[in-house]
């Protein structure tokens, strides 16, 4: 038995962090996908070049920003331009390879929900919305997904679509015209689920250390399926924990 | 050109307008909400890519109708609970809303600032805000014949923006994240900017964005204008207050004791502090029509 030395938003973020390739370049949203950023530029990934859509391209803050629009972002930044130029030149011209997305609701076909939980009209909770989200998803190289693992968040069909992942299933991205890969992973608080080759259904490929698959599956909302070659993460470096600490003020 | 705040307001913005405070995290233009606020202003349509606290106070002090926006929340603390609760409860008044994407909504001001009628994206494609705007639609590309989607130009009646300064002559200079509000303030009929300070010449900066002055109908000097929000080279974000607003925007005793002090504490203020909760509607102002309408 594994003792545990770190929280379990820790290793998350960690494994977050690792799915980042060094050179890439990142639409980051804020949040767990903004510390997972900034842990990959401070680790592997050196050259990560992060856009947060505010307009600022290379953004490299010292310190975590509470906001995708705060002052550290533009004094680091190798440019900061507009919002129609990030969206439109940046963005949907094919120019970025990862975004990097946080959600309230996901379904088994990796569909996004962050406007409403309930009906759209008559809503139980109404959520911040779209943002940039739906031509993120739409027009990146790749998605990468990061939320924690809960019933409430992984339902088997999302209550509104504010950002496509694979539709309803093979084919549907293609369909809609949407040019990215769509999301390639996501990573939770209990392990990484990617979508299966053939049915684009979201799969339990990973579990982090000392999590049982059955933990992950009675808190997904669906039958989740398990990978044959399901892996175990790696626990976490000590560099790696200490620099998610100092991002997030952990002692 | 020149002008007090609470003047610039009463001149340019009245009760139906529709009306952008635009800011993208930076230099959002929070003292001028809440001049709106103080003036009572009623059945504003208010439109904002990023309607943060600032949107929050104003849906709460009633005076909003609808809202047209991308993303309504607290950055990096959470949800607009005076915005959820409009949209849930009705309270203290219905509130319309019609969504979009960050990437349509900035295409709806460059279309409106380019006097074009509609603008084209790759984009909501798939989701279920299609289904939910009848402000976004598809149009086939007469070239390659590529469905893509379409969204009316946005033209605000009014737009306001805080800037970091101005010249005597009215000439608006920002810089550092300057977001959307060049094209914001282009589509609109009438602007308002509020300024940390006015000087005689405006030095350049790099990365500066200038609104000449005429296409501005008024500046009014307000330094803090900003804040809680920051002024690239002045002040800087204050996030406490934004973690702050959390707990005053989720309790309604809370936010009315919010808003008594803000309305009250109003130097120079001649409007009638507006009724918690409010009644829908409010009294004519009777203002003269302002300058730049009718374009």
């Amino acid at each position: 038995m594994t003792t545990v030395t770190w929280t379990s938003d820790e290793i998350m973020t960690v494994t977050a962090a690792r799915s980042l390739r060094d050179g890439m370049a990142c639409f980051v949203g804020i949040g767990l996908p903004s510390t997972a950023a900034n842990v990959a530029s401070r680790t592997h990934a050196p050259d990560l070049w992060m856009i947060y859509e505010s307009g600022t391209l290379g953004a490299s803050p010292d310190h975590l920003p509470l906001s995708i629009g705060d002052g550290i972002l533009a004094d680091t930044a190798d440019t900061v331009v507009s919002v129609p130029e990030v969206f439109n030149y940046w963005l949907q011209a094919g120019r970025i390879d990862a975004g990097f997305l946080g959600a309230a609701q996901i379904d088994r076909y990796a569909n996004i929900n962050t406007t409403v939980i309930g009906d759209y009209d008559d809503p139980r909770v109404r959520l911040p919305g779209a943002g940039g989200a739906p031509e993120i998803a739409a027009s990146c190289r790749e998605v990468i997904v990061i939320m924690r693992h809960s019933r409430r968040a992984f339902v088997d069909k999302v209550d509104f679509v504010t950002s496509v992942g694979h539709g309803a299933g093979p084919g549907d991205r293609e369909r809609l015209g949407l040019t990215g890969a769509g999301p390639v992973r996501v990573i939770t608080d209990l392990g990484v689920l990617e979508p299966d080759p053939i049915t684009r259904e979201l799969t339990l490929v990973g579990v982090h250390p000392g999590v049982e698959v059955s933990a992950v599956r009675e808190a997904t909302g669906w039958d989740l399926r398990v990978s044959d070659d399901l892996v175990r993460t790696p626990a976490p470096t000590d560099t790696e924990l200490s620099v998610v600490r100092s991002l997030t003020g952990a002692a | 050109m020149v002008v007090p705040l609470g003047e610039a307001v009463r001149q340019l913005i009245h009760d139906g307008d529709t009306v952008a405070l635009e800011g993208f995290t930076h230099l959002i233009p929070v003292a001028a909400g809440h001049e709106i606020i103080r003036q009572g202003l009623r059945d504003l349509t208010l439109v904002r890519m990023t309607p943060d606290i600032v949107y929050d106070q104003l849906i709460g002090a009633g005076c909003a109708r609808k809202l047209v926006f991308s993303w309504g929340g607290n950055p990096g603390v959470g949800s607009l609970h005076r915005f959820r609760d409009a949209v849930t409860d009705a309270w203290p008044a219905p509130l319309e809303i019609e969504e979009h994407s960050h990437a349509g909504m900035a295409n709806r001001y460059v279309a409106g600032a380019s006097g074009l009628p509609f603008a084209v994206l790759r984009g909501y494609s798939g989701t279920d805000l299609v289904e939910n705007n009848p402000n976004i639609k598809t149009v086939t590309c007469p070239f390659t014949g590529q469905e893509l989607a379409a969204v009316p130009a946005l033209n605000p009646d009014v737009t306001v923006i805080h800037a970091q300064r101005a010249d005597t002559a009215g000439n608006v200079q920002l810089w550092g994240i300057t977001g959307i509000q060049k094209e914001a303030a282009l589509a609109a009929d009438r602007v308002l900017a509020t300024v940390e300070e006015v000087v005689d010449v405006l030095d350049p900066v790099p990365g500066q964005v200038i609104l000449p002055s005429r296409v501005v109908d008024a500046v009014s000097v307000v330094p803090g204008g900003a804040a809680p929000s920051y002024a690239h080279g002045y002040y800087e974000r204050d996030n406490a207050a934004y973690k702050d607003w959390d707990a005053i925007g989720r309790d309604r005793e809370a936010f009315t004791a919010w808003l008594r002090e803000l309305t009250s504490a109003a130097p120079g203020r001649t409007a009638p502090t507006p009724a918690v909760p409010p009644a829908p509607g409010s009294p004519d102002a009777g203002d003269p029509e302002p300058a730049g309408r009718g374009a």
